[in-house]
């Protein structure tokens, strides 16, 4: 029975109905008063928590986001019932914490991750075309390292204890969420008084869908990245039919709920400087290939015992606070009494970014071994 | 004469990449042994893709794909 229902899962109609699934929950989660195309982003998700952590003090962007302690818990109530819980360690983690930190700071640039990219273009705003084309040029170039045996090694496995740290990590910060701790006079943990951060779905339903999302992601493998690449490397469309069903499913759902707003600028929480939208996703897309998962996927992978995307997960909260320490994230599009002023990023953004796809490139070229 | 492709340990699209080489090396049966279910479906999808039979046997807690023409 057990065996039955994995085929399942591992079928084209389990994956179509993981993506579908995200695909309705998402814009309903966004409904039910999460910020605006941003039903689920695991990068914005993730940056908050940094936020709420004081790992950076951006004030419009702090929340502990039940969303992604339940996208790793769900993946280990699905790896634990289905046997596949295994503690795995020893592929490179430092690299794929610098990769971490380096597609946090992409995706900042941007404003989302690839799933937001998806729930943006599904909620009319067009910059997140842009930011796909730069996601697949991004995990193209991964594609040509992997072709020339671009390899981060193997892992192996562990004891038990060394799976089960993320998942622990994520009860901690359930706990921190429920009784809100104040650790120091004007400290943290922090809330959003406004802003994103301060948009969110009741706990227990950002939770609950969480969960669900993790253990049917766990299940199907889901991935975004992942669905890119098999295209260009393999012509496989398995993952890439779970991309669709989530893109027409939320565009369907915003469309029910009056959620699309077709444009440019200005768009919640995104902008309009198309060059650095392209380039931030391509540095992201780029670093996720070389890591073997998107932002979602890595938590599954964590939550089932895999602490090297443990690794690449804590990567990315870390990235998210050099990226608002450092004023690297893309600033939205304001409209200030009636006039249009595009967002984008700093200078030092640019630089970073630039920067992330130096090393990107070094590590592509470098990453050899067998 | 067998050609044994050893992708415990390698994640995603690793042992994909390297059956797949296997396969175009065109001796078989290719032995594939994997360590997680995620590989095993991988393997099995791309190999079926390509036209092949494939056995699984689950050793200990790993697995070998015998692929056959």
């Amino acid at each position: 029975m057990s065996e039955k229902i994995t085929r399942f899962f591992a079928s084209r109609w389990g994956i179509i109905l993981a993506g579908a699934l995200i695909g309705l929950l998402a814009p309903l989660l966004q409904k039910a008063g999460n910020p605006a195309n941003m039903g689920i982003c695991v990068a914005c998700f993730e940056r908050d928590i940094a936020g709420a952590l004081g790992l950076h003090r951006a004030a419009v962007v702090q929340y502990i986001r039940p969303e992604i302690i339940g996208f790793v818990l769900g993946a280990t109530i699905a790896g634990l019932a289905f046997r596949e819980f295994k503690a795995r360690t020893g592929s490179a983690p430092l690299v794929r914490f610098i990769l971490g930190v380096f597609a946090m700071i992409g995706a900042l640039a941007f404003l989302g991750c690839p799933w937001r990219a998806l729930l943006r273009l599904a909620g009319g705003d067009l910059n997140a075309i842009l930011g796909l084309a730069g996601l697949t040029v991004g995990v193209a170039v991964g594609v040509q390292f992997l072709k020339a045996s671009y390899n981060l090694g193997r892992s192996h496995s562990a004891p038990a204890v060394v799976g089960w740290v993320i998942p622990a990590l994520m009860v901690g910060l359930l706990l921190l969420l429920v009784f809100r701790p104040q650790f120091a006079e004007g400290g943290p943990i922090f809330f959003s008084e406004s802003g994103p951060g301060s948009m969110y779905a009741p706990l227990l339903i950002s939770l609950g869908v969480g969960l669900l999302i993790g253990f049917l992601a766990q299940r199907t493998r889901f991935c975004t990245m992942g669905a890119i690449r098999d295209v260009i490397l393999m012509r496989e469309t398995h993952l890439i039919s779970g991309v669709g069903a989530l893109l027409v499913v939320a565009f369907v759902t915003n469309l029910a709920l009056g959620q699309v707003k077709f444009g440019f600028a200005p768009q919640p929480v995104a902008h309009s400087s198309h060059l650095w939208n392209f380039l931030g996703m391509a540095l992201a897309g780029l670093a996720f290939a070389l890591a073997g998962g998107c932002p979602g996927r890595q938590l599954f992978l964590a939550g089932e015992g895999d602490s090297d995307a443990g690794v690449f997960v804590l990567g990315m909260i870390v990235g998210a606070g050099f990226s608002h320490n450092f004023a690297l994230a893309g600033r939205p599009d304001q409209v200030v009494e009636g006039v249009l002023k595009v967002g984008g990023i700093t200078p030092a953004g640019m630089v970073a970014v630039l920067l992330g796809l130096a090393v990107c490139l070094v590590f592509g070229f470098s990453m050899r071994q067998k | 004469m067998t050609t044994t492709v050893d992708a415990r340990g390698l994640s995603c699209p690793q042992p994909v990449i390297l059956t797949r080489q296997a396969i175009a090396a065109g001796a078989f049966p290719v032995e594939v042994l994997v360590d997680t279910v995620t590989s095993r479906e991988n393997v099995r999808r791309a190999a079926e893709k390509a036209g092949l039979q494939v056995q699984v046997e689950a050793v200990g807690e790993e697995f070998k794909l015998t692929l056959t023409q």
